[in-house]
């Protein structure tokens, strides 16, 4: 009996110093990544915080008036944020309303249209769209889409389309419709390949019977791919908009820097970002720069919210479609 | 027999005609929306090359821009500005997105987890124009710029890309490895640095040079924090430090043909340098998940 007992080997307490070291290692790198992660949180309030203290100056002078106020007066000291903001809804908006169907279309034809071999090649060419630096690509949009807007696309909608206001007016070398096509060429990119994503991950079961079912393609895109991912779809629009709102140096090179509410694209305008990047060099009075930084600090509010929005809605989509609920 | 040769007609209806018709159109539109991304990516980077390349030369890369009214000259400051600003960044960014990771796909309980990549995700959508003014405000007003202020500002953008991307690798490493090393007696950390991150070693240095691209090409965050800088070239990161995106910017704002030839072939250089980089992470990452995935 005894011997076989102790058959079984002793099982050997670990040194002490050893378990010591054990338990610090893991106390230290659970303290160093939790920290690190925390550090994370705080940087985003700081940077809410940081931007309204040094606004402070404009938003105790200025008060909630700056969201409802034209113009921007160097000379006087008055400045107002109304015709930024509306630079910003046009050209955004407009934006994505082109860049919506571009890149559903896109999505689709990455995800069910494509041929194999080609899938991979186009959408990593579609992606290297989103890496070329907003710089370049403004650079782009002043010297050589700016003249072919000015002089071909411009006029040519003018004609056609100029009883709608949206077309009225001189088109010019900068202004807003330049600034919405820049948008629109860095929206569709980042949408795009977020739709493509969704479009795959539709459940084949589902396609396959469509199409068992005699529905053409397209039908089976309408009745069955469209509708499964319609929340998600509209979560990648929102993010696509996000984008565009903060865009601030592409557009500071080809909008223009105008100012006023103008319905037509040929004008120029500015926007939040634009108005920031493209005057703050020129900032002399501490006023003046504690505007601009008011006016940054709309665009953190804005920006917040949609992107907030549009990343609740992706989470809640994809833990629906994973089965999680 | 006599059958209704109507009735059972093998042409298709008008009905069917008119459905495979448009089913004929839409994929054709989509087609061409494809075809349209990948023509404006050609167009840009035809048009950056066409303009940028003549301007190219040896002293391009060596001198520093000639003073006003004479030509010529350089940007060999706004390169060593770029190189010094994002080095500085990346090795700010790199360290903390990798703990953050590692608490994320570790440590956290599910919901913290979540709670954490919605703040990264959140971080990421934060236009980078904010970014330098928070820097700005935080650290600028009153001191003035300096190249460590543009590099605290680019690793703030750098930060989440780096975390996110290192955090996917690490999702992907099989929970086997991490229960072997523990099964052996291993404690927690030792798993963690010794077995679970060199295995995702790979995906780490993918993000990275995601990041590093992404940093290289910002313009805004550096508009506020490294912008009015000497005409030299200076490796001191102390001092305000001139950098390819900035000097592309001011370039593009001047009126002056020469000043545009030097823009274009700036934006030559940052492209180049851009397009390769993503295309050798994209490539990176795909073989370093189909390593892990098996």
């Amino acid at each position: 009996m005894s011997a076989r007992v102790s058959a079984v080997p002793q099982t050997q307490p670990l040194p002490s110093n050893r378990r010591l070291g054990d338990r610090l290692g893991d106390l230290g790198l659970y303290g160093l990544t939790a920290a690190a992660t925390l550090a994370a949180a705080a940087l985003l309030v700081a940077i809410a915080w940081q931007v309204f203290d040094t606004a402070r100056p404009a938003i105790s002078r200025f008060g909630f008036g700056f969201l409802i106020h034209q113009g921007w007066d160097v000379v006087h000291n008055r400045f107002a944020a109304l015709d930024f903001i509306w630079g910003t809804a046009i050209t955004s908006f407009v934006a994505l309303l082109i860049a919506a169907p571009l890149s559903i279309a896109i999505g689709l034809y990455l995800s069910e249209l494509a041929p194999r071999g080609v899938r991979w090649f186009v959408a990593s060419l579609v992606e290297l769209l989103a890496a070329i630096p907003s710089v370049v690509l403004g650079l782009w949009g002043i010297l050589v889409l700016g003249p072919f807007v000015g002089k071909d696309l411009g006029p040519w909608l003018h004609r056609g389309l100029g009883f709608i206001p949206l077309f009225g007016g001189t088109p010019q070398n900068s202004g807003i419709l330049v600034a919405v096509l820049v948008l629109t060429i860095m929206v569709v990119p980042i949408t795009s390949s977020i739709c493509r994503e969704l479009f795959i991950g539709v459940p084949s079961e589902l396609e396959d019977g469509a199409l068992a079912l005699g529905a053409t393609r397209w039908e089976m895109v309408r009745g069955v791919v469209l509708p499964y991912t319609r929340t998600g779809v509209g979560a990648a629009l929102v993010l696509g908009l996000g984008r565009a709102i903060g865009e601030a140096i592409a557009v500071t090179q080809v909008i223009g820097a105008g100012y006023g509410i103008h319905w037509s694209l040929f004008a120029t305008g500015d926007t939040l970002a634009s108005r920031i990047a493209g005057q703050y060099q020129g900032a002399a009075t501490t006023i003046q720069i504690a505007s601009l930084v008011y006016l940054a600090a709309i665009l953190l509010v804005i920006s917040l919210l949609v992107n907030l929005a549009a990343q609740v809605v992706v989470r809640r989509f994809s833990y629906e479609r994973t089965g999680g609920g | 027999m006599a059958v209704d040769a109507g009735r059972f007609s093998l042409a298709l209806s008008r009905r069917t005609k008119r459905r495979k018709l448009v089913n004929l159109l839409m994929q054709a539109l989509a087609t061409l929306a494809a075809l349209g991304a990948v023509a404006v990516l050609a167009l840009v980077i035809f048009s950056v090359a066409r303009r940028g390349a003549s301007a190219l030369s040896w002293s391009f890369f060596t001198k520093t821009a000639a003073t006003f009214g004479l030509s010529g000259g350089g940007v060999a400051n706004a390169l060593v500005g770029s190189l010094v600003i994002v080095a500085c960044a990346a090795a700010m960014a790199v360290p903390v997105g990798i703990m953050i990771a590692l608490y994320v796909s570790e440590f956290a309980p599910p919901r913290v987890a979540d709670l954490a990549r919605l703040v990264l995700d959140v971080l990421n959508g934060l236009p980078s124009i904010i970014i330098g003014i928070f820097v700005f405000g935080l650290l600028v007003v009153g001191s003035g710029q300096s190249g460590l202020k543009g590099s605290f500002a680019l690793s703030i953008i750098m930060l989440p890309l780096v975390a996110r991307a290192t955090q996917e690798v690490l999702a992907l490493v099989p929970g086997h490895l991490r229960e072997g090393a523990l099964a052996l007696g291993a404690s927690r950390w030792r798993t963690v640095l010794g077995v679970v991150l060199p295995t995702s070693l790979g995906g780490i240095l993918t993000g990275t040079v995601l990041a590093v691209a992404r940093a290289a090409g910002e313009t805004a965050p550096l508009l506020f924090t490294s912008s009015i800088a000497a005409n030299a070239v200076t490796w001191d990161p102390r001092q305000p430090l001139l950098t390819i995106p900035v000097d592309i910017f001011s370039l593009s704002e001047s009126s002056l043909p020469a000043d545009h030839a030097r823009a274009w072939a700036l934006a030559l250089v940052l492209l180049t340098f851009i397009l390769l980089t993503s295309l050798a992470a994209r490539a990176l990452l795909q073989r370093s998940r189909r390593r892990l995935e098996g």
